[in-house]
């Protein structure tokens, strides 16, 4: 219990699962990745980008003139040189248009207003001093609550349809159902909370690397991009260069989490500054510009209720929300979800009546919102429901545990639809609850818990329970800008069996070059070692629209078996005619195509690949070679679910948290490798208590973001992030070619409930019900004296 | 102005602008590019090498300041084809996912094991607490030091 079983590694017998080493780690421990800024092309020339000092001003002039004059300087372009090209704007995944280089005014501290082309790194951040701005401060907008007042500053006069700050009203769920259920309730709790801005923070920050060839016109984007082949298409949208002229290698990238799915101006700009001096132009953000201006996370402001009977029973959830978008739409989700999938907030529990409303606005901070991890708002829907269910417990005086396992779904309501219309496609809730409990040693905790509370200790045990639906998405449900959420799989046989698997997704760290390699050796017989994969290069590998929402494995993963299965019908066709048997009387056993009833008569994909290649007359149907391709649209999300228990003491003279355990049991169907898997949790779980206890970015009162460094913008280390003891449980989806569900961003969406829970249950002694992220030592002294303040603004 | 440093064992001597940072030294001017740059504030130490024999975070120190001293990158770490048994734990212990602060972290637990062969878990938290790394959760890089320094000693030749 508790333990991960570990697979044999046989690819003999077509058995290539298991926790097998990743064959990227060679080039890593040696230093030989190659990142972005490792590129370094013959004449390439160095960007820089001028930003904003100012959350709010009209743009009076800028006078680029002392810039253009620097030696070292080989081109300066503002917003109304990109103008003249029609560039100053682009589209956002949401559809909305974003500023490249500010023209009229500027929307958020950071905004980007002018770039530098120089001959080195140095000289082109020297010449951004010597270009003047004049400003006219306009009042900014940054308290989201009161976007909506009369007489709030407009952040987007730009936009000829748009009199005030709302960008939609958006609701799921039956209102009168829900409010039906809660008029009937013996008892209904509800709570003010906010899930604060914060920022993935990858340790690498954007950049990318532009080379216009001006004799072949041939566009190469060296970039940080998690979705290279969506992100070529809009550049062949906004530029205008042809798409198949256009190509983008999305290189090793340290890290990603969503922060790499969007376009960015930086982008843009290398590009045209490529275009306009005909050499490379290399541009790399620093860490400012990259917490100050890519894509934040989160940022909710949530009211959320839950009714239920006397003995917990629930009957429904309402929730009302304030979406915090930035100066521009520019979240990265379905187009037909403009708050994600956050209408998941029913979560893992039984309940029949759901209302969720949503409303998003403008402010005058950075614009995105989907990034970090979140599987598209899971993680506010998974915070929301796990602090009310808490909530309940202690206004019912009921242990949450069992709270949680009276209305976890029971395993034989699956498939299950949701109130809000979420089908979930398989899960066994209190296998994995109880696993957690036992792992735990629930009882025992909460015996200490009463021992220590008795001699003045406040120790505290926090329960999370998550579903996520990941994988996005079916066709016709989901696209983002008008394009479907399929993904592709090239696979090439050799004819001495080697393969070379080309994908459309993109890693960033999850080891996608080991896993997809167990992916096709498993299913053609073969070894690891003999799967080459190709990615991040949209010259080498099919369209496919990239890696985030956990949508590798659900999507890719299963182009990939598709396409695996196929070569492996096609062997058999070969087979047949080499065995000179008709195809049915073979059977593929052990990795190998047998004549049924006389096993030892058998061939291995590298006899049957070299027989597609040879002189053999080949069977109808099968043209030579054993190549195949596939594009997977998926029929459905996969739904991860696990159970977190987080045990923390806090002190509470000086507010200070230690987290002491972290028990995390995960089902994400079938492990592929489960060495990948569970360091998937471990980094989700030190994401959770990241973002509970530190990680905020927060703004003043004139929109001067201050959590502009890692100075300010704290991220846990080895000294806050404990030893996690990880339990697993294995339902397979019943949809997914091997029952996989995506892993990747489960703990990060789970883990911050538990850690928050926890903290609250310390502090239950104070009479504290609640208290908002980031949970600092500050914030947490202030709630133990009954005076918590915002912890989203910093407000003099 | 002109620089005379020693950097995995070669000498190299380059005019330089006196404000260029170490780590765009080896970076842009040696084109060692396994030492990475993270955070401009000293926070992420995804850029330490050493400096002699002590880690340090080489975007925060010129390069002029490592004049007549020795440095040594992650690409000094393996002795020829042989894997520094910090580098082959880092893999066998998928201490790693996207590599970026991979580097940083082997130098300073290369630093920690040759002063302390024998480290506890607290020690190597200790050690690198000083950088970040924003895949792992820490856990299995601690697992990997501690199992680098299992394969240090005895009969390991690996590293002399």
């Amino acid at each position: 219990m508790g333990v991960i079983p570990t697979h044999a590694h046989d690819p003999g017998s077509g058995e290539a699962y298991g926790p097998i080493p990743r064959k990227e780690d060679a080039r890593f421990v040696r230093g030989k990745g190659t990142y972005v800024d490792d590129i370094s092309l013959p004449g390439m020339l160095y960007g820089a980008v001028l930003r904003s000092p100012l959350a709010h001003a009209r743009i009076v002039s800028v006078d680029a003139t002392a810039a253009r004059a620097h030696p070292k300087v080989q081109a300066v372009f503002t917003g109304e040189d990109l103008a003249r090209r029609g560039l100053a704007w682009m589209p956002t995944l949401s559809g909305d248009m974003q500023a490249v280089l500010a023209t009229d005014k500027v929307r958020f501290q950071g905004q980007e207003i002018a770039f530098v082309v120089a001959t080195d790194r140095y000289a082109a951040r020297d010449a951004l001093e010597l270009i003047s701005v004049d400003y006219e401060p306009l009042t900014p907008l940054i308290d989201a609550r009161t976007a909506l007042d009369p007489g709030a500053p407009v952040v987007r006069d730009d936009l000829p349809d748009q009199s005030g700050n709302r960008i939609f009203d958006w609701a799921a769920g039956d209102k009168a159902a829900a409010d039906a259920a809660f008029a009937a309730a013996d008892v209904v709790v509800g709570c003010d909370m906010i899930y604060p801005r914060s920022h993935p923070a990858p340790l690498e920050t954007c950049g990318i690397v532009a080379d216009m060839d001006t004799v072949t016109g041939k566009l190469t984007l060296w970039s940080t991009s998690q979705a290279p082949h969506a992100h070529r298409t809009m550049y062949a949208m906004i530029t205008g260069v042809p798409e198949h002229m256009i190509r983008i290698v999305s290189p090793d990238l340290g890290g990603g989490f969503g922060a790499k799915v969007p376009l960015y101006p930086g982008y843009l700009c290398a590009i045209v500054g490529s275009m306009v001096t005909g050499r490379p132009v290399k541009w790399i953000e620093d860490r400012s510009e990259n917490l100050m201006s890519t894509a934040f996370a989160r940022d909710y402001h949530m009211h959320g209720e839950i009714a239920a009977t006397a003995d917990g029973k629930i009957l429904a959830l309402r929730a009302r929300v304030l979406a915090d978008h930035g100066a521009f739409n520019a979240t990265a989700q379905p187009a037909k979800f403009p708050a994600g999938f956050f209408h998941i907030f029913t979560g893992s529990y039984d309940v029949q009546a759901a209302f969720c409303e949503v409303t998003g606005v403008f402010t005058n901070k950075a614009p995105g919102g989907v990034a970090y991890s979140c599987s598209f708002r899971v993680s506010e829907a998974v915070y929301l429901v796990e602090r009310l269910t808490d909530m309940l417990a202690r206004e019912l005086a009921i242990d949450p545990a069992e709270l949680r396992m009276r209305n976890l779904l029971r395993p034989e309501q699956f498939p299950y639809t949701c109130a809000t219309g979420w089908q979930y496609d398989s899960g066994d809730y209190p296998r994995a609850l109880q696993l957690a409990l036992t792992m735990a040693g629930y009882d025992e905790l909460r015996r200490e818990q009463a021992e220590r509370r008795a001699r003045g200790e406040y120790m505290g045990i926090g329960l999370s329970f998550f579903t996520e639906g990941v994988g996005a998405g079916p066709r016709g449900q989901m696209d983002i800008l008008g394009l479907a959420m399929a993904d592709g799989a090239d696979l090439r046989v050799h004819p001495t069996g080697k393969a070379v698997l080309g994908i459309s997704v993109q890693t960033q760290g999850q080891g996608h070059e080991t896993t997809f390699a167990q992916i096709v050796a498993h299913e053609l017989g073969i070894s690891p070692d003999d799967v080459e994969v190709v990615h991040g290069d949209t010259d080498r590998t099919p369209f496919g629209l990239g890696t985030y929402g956990s949508r590798s494995t659900p999507v890719s993963g299963a182009a990939a078996i598709v396409a695996a299965r196929k070569v492996r019908e096609r062997a058999r066709l070969v087979a047949a005619a080499m065995f000179e048997v008709a195809p049915d009387d073979l059977e593929w056993l052990d990795g190998k195509w047998r004549v049924r009833g006389d096993p030892d008569e058998a061939f291995g994909i590298a006899d049957i690949a070299l027989a597609a290649h040879s002189s053999l007359e080949l069977p109808a149907g099968v043209e030579g070679h054993l190549d195949a391709s596939a594009v997977y649209n998926p029929p459905n999300l996969t739904f991860p679910f696990g159970a977190y228990i987080c045990v923390t003491d806090v002190d509470p003279g000086t507010g200070e948290v230690k987290v002491r355990r972290f028990i995390a049991v995960d089902d994400c169907g079938v492990r592929i490798n489960p060495m990948i898997v569970e360091g998937q949790v471990h980094r989700g779980l030190a994401d959770g208590i990241g973002i509970a206890l530190m990680q905020a970015i927060v703004f003043d009162e004139l929109g001067n973001c201050l959590g502009g460094s890692f100075m300010d913008y704290l991220l846990p280390t080895s000294m806050e992030c404990p030893s996690p003891e990880l339990g697993e449980t294995v339902t397979p989806s019943p949809h997914h070619p091997i029952g996989a569900k995506g892993i990747g961003e489960s703990a990060t969406v789970g883990s911050p409930a538990a850690v928050v829970n926890s903290v609250v249950d310390a502090l239950a002694p104070f009479g504290v019900t609640h208290a908002d992220m980031p949970l600092t030592p500050a914030n947490v002294w202030r709630a133990i004296q009954g005076r918590p303040i915002r912890p989203d603004l910093a407000l003099s | 102005m002109k620089l005379t440093v020693t950097v995995n064992g070669t000498d190299y001597t380059r005019t330089i602008e006196p404000r260029l940072l170490l780590i765009h030294f080896l970076r842009d001017d040696l084109g060692l590019t396994g030492s990475h740059w993270g955070c401009d504030t000293s926070n992420c130490g995804a850029c330490v090498v050493w400096l002699d024999e002590t880690p340090v975070k080489s975007f925060t120190m010129l390069a002029v300041q490592a004049d007549g001293r020795r440095v040594t990158t992650v690409e000094g770490l393996a002795r020829g084809a042989a894997l520094d048994p910090v580098q082959e734990a880092f893999a066998a212990c998928h201490g790693l996912q996207c590599g970026f602060c991979t580097p940083g972290m082997m130098m300073t637990a290369r630093w920690l094991l040759d002063r302390y062969p024998d480290p506890t878990e607290a020690q190597v938290r200790e050690a690198i607490s000083g950088q970040i790394c924003r895949c792992t959760g820490y856990e299995n890089i601690v697992r990997s030091v501690l199992r680098a320094a299992k394969h240090d000693g005895g009969d390991s030749d690996a590293r002399p």
